[in-house]
């Protein structure tokens, strides 16, 4: 099957403006009519239900922390895009547009990158009006920086906690309609299935974390805003519990899962101390911009303290590799290119899985007290972890999964190929195409909950009668007790290995083969490899407890169920796609320099994949991109 | 070169937990060692190593709440030898490292204990108090979309670095747990000064202290007796200026309510 | 908005009643640092205060008020704490309070029962170390009323340990106040701390002196 995007034509300018208007509107009086189920309350979710409340339409919000306001979204540091152009310095919609597709090395829709960075300005004004503290000059006015390679200084930030804030602000904007009672909030409760009634989505099965009752919520449309899946890795910044279990529910039930392959690995982390670490942390990645990143040229100094390996015998690899780049080469190369020398067994700290991160030099040309007014926090973070002194010995890094550009496919109205299952933030697939640019995450997630769905949501709703499906119906009672059977099977078997075993296992096998660089051979081997762990799962878990009381032992079987499947599907995907491209990179397809290497002829598609059953091979069906407005070229950072 | 070599030595400590079936069952507290712990164990790690074990040998394991693991989500919420979060400064719980322990050392766990913070099982609590307070007028009523250019009011510098001081608040509820008195002043300080001090908020103002102090009241918090726990245990070094600038607007908010008018002094505005 | 029924309306009246008890603290060191100067100091003082008529009335009624709503919502206040945090844990370390905040209720308490005490022996005169008599010039003899009961030695550390009391409570007390009523910032907050340390260690000097010099044979007759 072909997949239709729905993207508007004509000139890419007004496509935004002319569907807005083209799309059918829900009467006032009967927006109250209409339920809406959102599941998460991220950026994305939190501002869908606020707006959609807001509207006046009649909306439950499910997450499944115990209050909106601890959604991972949280956890971002940098900051926001936005084409403002404040500073004057020659931004506009149109070049935010040009950088992140560019940036998402030709990928993603035009015209729903488009309509992104169009409804950029409007963010800025609705979190400064929500009270949002960004930073601000000595005038009064709004601060930017630049990131992640952009010309332009257009990222708004609120010191290095900028998701936390804008996250604050949608947590007012849903706490005001729940307030008002137009929203209703539903903490500590998860999603555990899709209700798809004669094709359209209809409802959700959700187990209430305290009590673990099992029951399910109907509504006229599900919105998922259920975040991204890197915990398939296993070690990854994203928190404990984010997991791919509710958008793998609902391609389950049908819903295209496109692009899974497309993973961001973010360079700047702090490397894994030891076997029993249960999460990597990020560290801005502005640190590339002063510190110099090296390994020890010959293998027997890497268990040396750095300070007495000589100048001489020190490889600043990415000075050497990329001279005009040099620290701060992209994301996906210089990720990559960590990997490479601790493959080669110059890697430094625990089990070799790391490179120095050095501010021996910036510190004699500046002083310790201009590095320390620059990055104070992070050091003082990079102390608490590692119990080292940044200044005084140079911090360790390595790369760690961050972010999921593949998602559930969406067309440009954000619903699924399932009518009424309408999906945002990072759990689509849309606009960050193979590679995700700096500070662009929280510009998505907002732009979909505040400026997007609540436009596009109507133009489905009007077409369906409200209430169609009731609580009773066959369809919800078989959805349950699906959910009941597999809580009861996984609390039955009993076996030796706990949960955390297996996603530990299924983690570390992933980020070998399926990690930050892939090839023919690893992808195979791990779609050879996942079945059996799946098989072993299912034959040998041990959950303790019981099915009715606050289990998090279930909780966590469950997520590394539904991962251990999903593993499966990305590894498909990651061999199917026989090029490089952003944050997916097959070793078979480089420039000599390393650069990946696209195959636009062949692979300039999203990959919607449909699913056929547990292990069994899902279907392809192809989107075709088509660039209109920007020229495919070759991303080069040279 | 580094620390991280002295840190890999292992050592085991006795954990004193309460343990706590649910809301309404008593509670009692149970005695398990972890062991084989490095100093590069963070404190939830060092859990996970606990619970693992647990599980292998058929008992429940200890049930706490986290998420993020980096310091920000506020969800980890335990007490530790009697201090919330631990006790190192500025650090929640799930970025304490075990090399702050000795071999051998006894460590107290205990759930955060407040009226409006029912226990849920062992360690973890229901903090939907703060929600309600958030509910309550937490927030600018401003609509979707509607709104000015974002440098159409410019707010001096001091006002908004002084708005973030507040807003970096986690609302993990330390400061709730370290109060001898249950009361969740500093949460609501920070939330009203912040907006207090920026323009947008200001338009509310009034109403939102009276709602928030009348919901903290109806969660069943305490009141302030200015012993200034909270901001000792707060994870992110919220200032108790921010009660002051509470106290202060609850003033302003009284006269200018009814300015003109009778000032209320019972129930019924 | 609600004075007297809202967590911080009712802090409110304790922090301004307190601050007036506190301003008369003061006035009342003043006032009895006349016995420095001997009969002739504190006699004169005690006659031109009883000659203010219905004022000293008024302002005895005033500052019972005080008292009262001070001692009233203080333990309204109290109650409503304990009630917000009925399960202590099992080790609990502070970390900035001061055994002077812990225990804020308690020398309140004794406090109020020193007052009493104080009211019945110097105001009423019914206790039954108290000698009455009139000065060579007539006046009510005050002096040798208070002489005689400080060369009482129980009567001293009575006074001695009422006057620690308040220094423990008025230490936290004070600085209490401003916080209440929402005066303190980044600049004022370790002034009114400092304040408050060292008014009430002037009060504790200021006070226990007299007794302390009166039994020790220094402040004669």
């Amino acid at each position: 099957m072909i997949l239709d995007g729905k993207a508007p034509t004509g000139p890419i300018e007004q496509s935004w403006d002319k569907h807005r208007f083209d799309m059918k509107l829900v009467n006032p009086s009967n927006k109250r009519k209409y339920k809406i189920l959102v599941v998460g309350t991220g950026l994305a979710g939190a501002s869908a239900a606020a707006s959609l409340g807001e509207l006046g339409y009649n909306v439950e919000a499910f997450c499944y922390q115990d209050s909106p306001r601890r959604a991972h979204s949280i956890a971002a540091q940098g900051g926001i895009n936005a084409a403002k152009n404040y500073p004057n310095d020659g931004d506009s919609i149109y070049r935010l547009f040009y950088d992140t597709i560019k940036g998402g090395d030709f990928r993603s829709r035009e015209a729903d990158v488009w309509r992104l960075s169009q409804v950029s300005n409007n963010i800025i004004d609705q979190c400064v009006a929500q009270g949002v503290p960004f930073a601000r000059d000595y005038a009064g006015y709004l601060d930017t920086r630049s990131f992640g390679g952009a010309q332009v200084s257009r990222t708004f930030y609120a010191r290095g906690q900028t998701g936390q804030q804008l996250l604050l602000g949608a947590y007012s904007a849903i706490s005001r309609q729940i307030k008002m009672g137009s929203v209703k909030l539903f903490p500590r409760t998860e999603m555990l299935d899709l209700v798809v009634v004669d094709g359209e989505a209809k409802g959700i099965t959700v187990r209430d974390l305290i009590t673990g009752e099992i029951r399910v919520h109907t509504g006229d449309a599900v919105v998922l805003a259920s975040g991204g899946y890197m915990n398939v890795f296993y070690l990854s910044t994203n928190a404990m519990g984010c997991s791919v279990t509710a958008i793998w529910e609902a391609h389950k039930k049908g819903a295209f899962f496109a692009n899974p392959c497309f993973t961001q690995i973010h360079p700047t982390c702090i490397p894994q101390a030891g076997d029993y670490q249960s999460k990597l942390t990020l560290m801005s990645e502005s640190l590339r911009n002063d510190g110099r990143i090296w390994v020890p040229k010959k293998k027997e100094d890497c268990t040396k303290p750095a300070n007495q390996i000589a100048e001489e015998d020190r490889d600043y690899y990415l000075e050497r590799k990329y001279p005009s780049f040099g620290n701060l080469a992209p994301r996906d190369i210089s990720s990559r290119a960590a990997k490479e020398q601790c493959d080669e067994g110059r890697g430094v700290g625990p089990g070799g899985r790391g490179v120095y991160l050095d501010f021996r030099d910036s510190i004699k040309r500046f002083g310790e007290n201009v590095i320390r007014e620059r990055y104070g926090n992070l050091f003082e973070m990079y102390e608490r972890i590692t119990d080292e002194n940044g200044y005084q010995v140079p911090m360790r890094i390595y790369p760690a999964p961050h972010y999921a550009m593949g998602g559930l496919w969406v067309d440009y109205n954000l619903m699924s190929n399932l009518p009424g299952l309408f999906v945002l933030g990072e759990a689509n697939f849309s606009v960050h195409g193979a590679n995700r640019l700096g500070a662009s995450a929280l510009m998505q997630g907002l732009a979909d909950g505040y400026f997007v769905i609540p436009y596009t949501i109507a133009n489905y709703l009007v077409q369906t009668k409200p209430g169609k499906v009731k609580a009773d119906h066959a369809e919800c009672r078989k959805s349950i007790d699906e959910v009941k059977g597999t809580m009861k099977k996984l609390l039955s078997i009993q076996g030796n290995r706990t949960p955390f075993e297996f996603i530990r296992e299924l983690g570390l096998l992933m980020w070998n083969n399926c990690g930050m660089a892939r090839s023919k051979e690893s992808l195979t081997e791990a779609i050879a490899k996942i079945p059996a762990i799946r098989e072993e799962f299912w034959k040998n878990v041990k959950v303790s407890g019981t099915g009715a009381e606050f289990n998090q032992q279930l909780e966590n079987a469950g997520r590394t169920a539904d991962f251990i499947e999903f593993a499966e599907l990305i590894c498909r995907d990651a061999l199917h796609r026989d090029e490089s491209c952003g944050g997916h990179f097959r070793v078979e397809h480089q420039y000599a320099d390393g650069e990946a290497k696209r195959n636009d002829a062949d692979y300039a598609y999203a990959a919607g994949w449909e699913f056929k059953g547990v292990g069994k091979e899902p279907e392809l069906h192809k989107e075709p991109l088509k660039f209109e407005n920007i020229h495919l070229a070759v991303r080069s950072y040279k | 070169m580094s620390a991280h070599t002295s840190d890999d030595k292992t050592m085991s400590v006795k954990l004193i937990v309460w343990r706590q079936k649910g809301p309404n069952e008593p509670g009692r507290f149970e005695t398990h060692l972890a062991k084989g712990i490095t100093g590069h164990h963070s404190f939830l790690e060092m859990l996970d190593v606990v619970n693992e074990d647990l599980i292998k040998q058929g008992k429940d394991p200890i049930a706490f709440d986290h998420d993020c693991r980096e310091g920000i989500c506020g969800t980890c919420s335990t007490v530790v030898n009697g201090v919330p979060h631990g006790g190192q400064e500025r650090t929640t719980l799930c970025q304490l490292h075990m090399r702050k322990f000795k071999d051998g050392d006894a460590i107290y766990l205990e759930p955060w204990r407040a009226r409006a913070f029912p226990i849920i099982r062992d360690l973890v609590v229901d903090r939907g108090a703060l929600d309600t307070l958030i509910q309550a007028a937490g927030y600018v009523s401003c609509h979707t979309g509607g709104v000015p250019d974002a440098n159409a009011i410019p707010i001096s510098k001091p006002d908004s670095d002084y708005a973030m001081d507040a807003a970096e608040c986690i609302g993990c509820g330390a400061c709730v747990a370290a109060c001898p008195n249950g009361a969740a002043m500093l949460f609501a300080g920070a939330k009203v000064a912040q907006f207090a001090a920026l323009p947008q908020g200001q338009v509310e103002a009034p109403e939102r202290v009276a709602a928030m102090i009348n919901a903290m009241k109806e969660c069943g918090f305490g009141n302030c007796t200015n012993h200034y726990e909270c901001q000792a245990a707060c994870p992110k070094g919220i200032d108790v200026k921010f009660i002051a600038r509470l106290n202060r607007e609850f003033h302003k908010a009284l006269f200018k309510a009814k300015a003109g008018a009778f000032i209320p002094l019972v129930e019924g505005e | 908005m609600r004075l007297l029924s809202d967590s911080i309306g009712r802090k409110a009246v304790v922090a301004v009643t307190g601050l007036f008890m506190v301003l008369f603290v003061v006035v009342h060191l003043l006032g009895n640092s006349t016995i420095f100067a001997g009969p002739d100091g504190i006699n004169a003082y005690a006659e031109k205060l009883h000659g203010l008529g219905p004022f000293v009335w008024a302002f005895r009624a005033f500052m019972g008020v005080m008292l009262c709503l001070h001692v009233i919502f203080a333990i309204l206040l109290t109650l409503e704490n304990r009630a917000a945090n009925p399960e202590k844990y099992a080790v609990k370390k502070m970390l900035k309070t001061t055994f002077a905040g812990e225990t804020m209720i308690w020398t309140g308490l004794l406090l109020l029962a020193f007052i009493v005490y104080h009211l019945l022996q110097f105001t009423v005169r019914v206790t039954p170390d108290i000698v009455l008599g009139n000065d060579a010039k007539n006046r009510v003899d005050v002096f040798t009323m208070v002489f005689t009961s400080f060369r009482i030695t129980p009567i001293v550390l009575v006074y001695v340990a009422a006057m620690i009391t308040l220094f423990l409570h008025l230490s936290h007390g004070i600085q209490s106040i401003f916080q209440t009523i929402g005066l303190n910032n980044d600049k004022t907050m370790p002034q009114f701390g400092a304040l408050g340390k060292v008014l009430s260690a002037l009060f504790l000097v200021g006070y226990s002196a007299i007794p302390v010099l009166i039994l020790a044979g220094i402040l004669a007759k």
